[in-house]
């Protein structure tokens, strides 16, 4: 407990330098505003932004990435309160009853339940981050390379199968991800592998051009496909932007309940933060005294799932730190952002850098601190952003994302690379394919394989090893319920509705 | 999303999915195996994860051939070819300005315009003198602010 407070004061010293101070400035700023605009969540915009900070400070940067993230989480909310367009599956169900409240006319109260109810939760998740990452790293130093391997394909199922619309299409997702993982040359052997001669693909897939492939382009290409057929309209912000005597009695429960939901199935590798949100949404529906609100604007339901969301943000947080263990897509570019300054996050990191872990994490709380400062009074502003027109938007996210790729890796091949996975992400959106599954098959494949190759090197071959850690073994039969329950869940489902 | 009864016509569009992932299962299995295999210290070499791959890419591409029979995968909602079209115009003069050495705002100009156009706008030149104000305002911040190299032409050599 000291110790925990003792690290954290360590790294308020750090995050606290007018530098940091300004890196967590401008990350907010950026995360906020890019997380407004229509359709781009917050791994997208950490995507974008990963070259541009190439050259740049590595705990500047992370504490910037960091602002960026919970930045993008506000300003989401936002978007899906004043138009109907979550930028990321888990606002969606804040759009069900924020965009409900705005078209009444109460949009001034649905952003400040989400903006307050954010700030309260990511707080909380935070001080939880915080005494919880040493414990788990202390867990995680006797972690062998097979107890990993079994986590990461834990990770595979649950992000991939479990908890998607389709085991299908999510694990087809997956395994696309995994295939362009091996593009490149093997780090033990020096073999290359699909690269068919092309000199660039040496290096293997960047994370980031996968990620901007998927996110911008293929966004841009959806919208444009749709465009003539459901048009979007903004809700202006009218009537006042205070909350009532009456919403705050409303939301400060759900915004607590959300927080104690959201932190532990983020912090699980459970992937996601659309679990939590979405049993938020209907557990805050079970206990309103206001039920019939619900579906045409009730302030709970804003309140709840939009702090289950940013809560498990920061849960997110502690798998990613304490073993490097990325689960929603967004935490997969923080990891490729770890990566691009040679940082591994994991237990080695906390014992190695305790600034920059400590530091990163004391800035979270003031990135809170600001974001809640930058929402409330400047909401005007940013929904000043909203009214950039359409053609423009798209068309200025398009040159973002190809000055991000080009200046990352100057060639046109990386280019090619960009519009294809733009196309690829366009037809996944089409067929309801998840996209999360691949950027996170792409950047955890090849660690996945390093374990296993590990493992079996310790083993001299023998593939028992895999299941002699009753850690491994355990998590390795949790993955695979984890696989089969949608089944399971599915034929439950029918043979409930074939007794109705 | 309506889920078509098992016995209809099958979902062509979801068999062609499934015939692209048998392909790439191939394609993954077929490189592994023409790679030679290293030297023998590794117990399990470079060639092993391709074929775990291949073999979950083709289990997943027999599993949407069922799929598609029995109307599983979602069918897609009616689209505009055109603005496709107009965005991938954009993204291929963008990969041509670049690759002949036309250099970044150019490139971007055109990338800028043509988008613009494909959500509707139809000031055409307009906005080929917004992108190029936008790529040479990117070009400047990047190169003298953020000390990155961005691709050069003409145009770049100008500043």
């Amino acid at each position: 407990m000291l110790d925990q407070l003792a690290a954290l004061g360590q790294g308020f010293l750090v995050a606290l330098q007018p530098a940091k101070l300004l890196f967590a400035l401008v990350g907010v700023f950026l995360g906020t505003a890019v997380g407004v605009l229509p359709g781009i969540g917050p791994a997208l915009t950490v995507a974008l932004l990963l070259p541009v900070t190439f050259k740049m400070d590595p705990t500047g940067s992370l504490i910037m990435f960091a602002g960026i993230y919970y930045g993008g989480m506000y300003g989401g909310s936002t978007t899906s309160i004043l138009i109907n367009t979550p930028g990321e599956s888990a606002s969606m169900i804040t759009a069900l009853e924020g965009n409900k409240m705005a078209k009444a006319g109460r949009g001034g109260p649905a952003l400040a339940t989400a903006a307050l109810g954010s700030f309260v939760a990511g707080t909380v998740a935070t001080v939880g981050l915080a005494f919880f990452a040493p414990a788990l790293v202390d867990l995680a130093v006797q972690f062998g390379p097979a107890d990993y391997f079994a986590l990461m394909v834990l990770a595979f199922v649950t992000v991939s199968a479990t908890f998607g619309d389709s085991p299908l299409r999510g694990l087809t997702s997956l395994f696309l991800g995994l295939l362009l993982g091996l593009v490149g040359i093997d780090a033990l052997t020096g073999q290359a592998r699909l690269t068919f001669g092309v000199p660039e693909l040496l290096d293997g897939v960047e994370v980031t051009t996968l990620a901007v492939g998927l996110f911008a382009v293929g966004e841009a290409l959806f919208v444009a496909s749709r465009r003539k057929y459901a048009p979007e309209e903004i809700e202006p912000v009218r009537g006042s932007l205070w909350m009532t005597k009456e919403d705050w009695k409303r939301s400060w429960k759900p915004w607590l309940r959300g927080t104690a939901l959201g932190f532990p199935i983020g912090a699980l590798p459970a992937g996601g933060a659309e679990i939590p949100t979405f049993m938020s949404y209907t557990i805050e529906k079970k206990l309103s005294k206001h039920p019939e609100e619900f579906g045409k604007g009730a302030i709970e339901g804003v309140a709840g799932p939009e702090a289950a969301n940013n809560a498990s943000a920061a849960g997110t947080l502690m798998p990613l730190l304490t073993l490097g263990l990325p689960t929603s897509a967004t935490a997969a570019i923080l990891l490729a952002g770890f990566q691009q300054y040679g940082l591994n996050p994991g237990p080695l990191l906390f014992a190695e850098k305790p600034d920059l872990v400590w530091g990163l994490i004391a800035s979270l709380f003031v990135a809170n601190v600001m974001l809640v400062v930058l929402n409330l009074p400047l909401v005007g502003l940013w929904v000043r952003l909203l009214a950039i027109p359409q053609p423009w938007l798209y068309a200025g996210i398009l040159v973002f994302a190809s000055v991000g790729t080009i200046a990352a890796n100057p060639s046109p091949v990386e280019l090619i690379m960009l519009a294809l996975f733009g196309v690829l992400g366009f037809l996944m959106r089409r067929y309801d394919y998840p996209i999360a599954p691949m950027v996170v098959g792409l950047i955890l494949g090849p660690m996945a394989e390093t374990q296993l190759r590990r493992a079996l090197a310790i083993s001299l071959g023998d593939p028992a090893v895999l299941i002699e850690s009753p850690l491994a073994a355990t998590l390795l039969v949790i993955a695979l319920i984890a696989l089969v329950a949608p089944y399971f869940l599915k034929g439950l489902e029918r043979f409930k509705a074939a007794e109705d | 999303m309506e889920h078509a009864h098992p016995g209809r016509r099958p979902d062509w569009a979801a068999l062609l999915i499934a015939v692209g992932l048998l392909a790439l299962a191939g394609v993954v299995a077929w490189s592994a195996s023409a790679a030679t295999a290293g030297p023998g210290y590794a117990r399990i070499g470079p060639n092993a994860a391709s074929y775990v791959v291949a073999a979950g890419l083709a289990i997943l591409g027999l599993a949407t051939v069922v799929a598609a029979f029995r109307g599983d995968i979602p069918k897609p909602e009616a689209f505009d070819p055109m603005a496709v079209c107009l965005i991938l115009a954009g993204l291929l003069s963008l990969i041509g300005v670049i690759s002949v050495g036309g250099g970044f705002i150019i490139a971007v100009t055109l990338l800028f315009a043509l988008t613009a156009r494909a959500f509707g706008r139809a000031a055409f030149l307009t906005d080929l003198g917004i992108g190029a104000a936008l790529g040479l305002i990117a070009y400047l911040g990047f190169t003298r602010l953020l000390s990155l190299s961005l691709p050069q032409g003409p145009l770049e050599h100008l500043f």
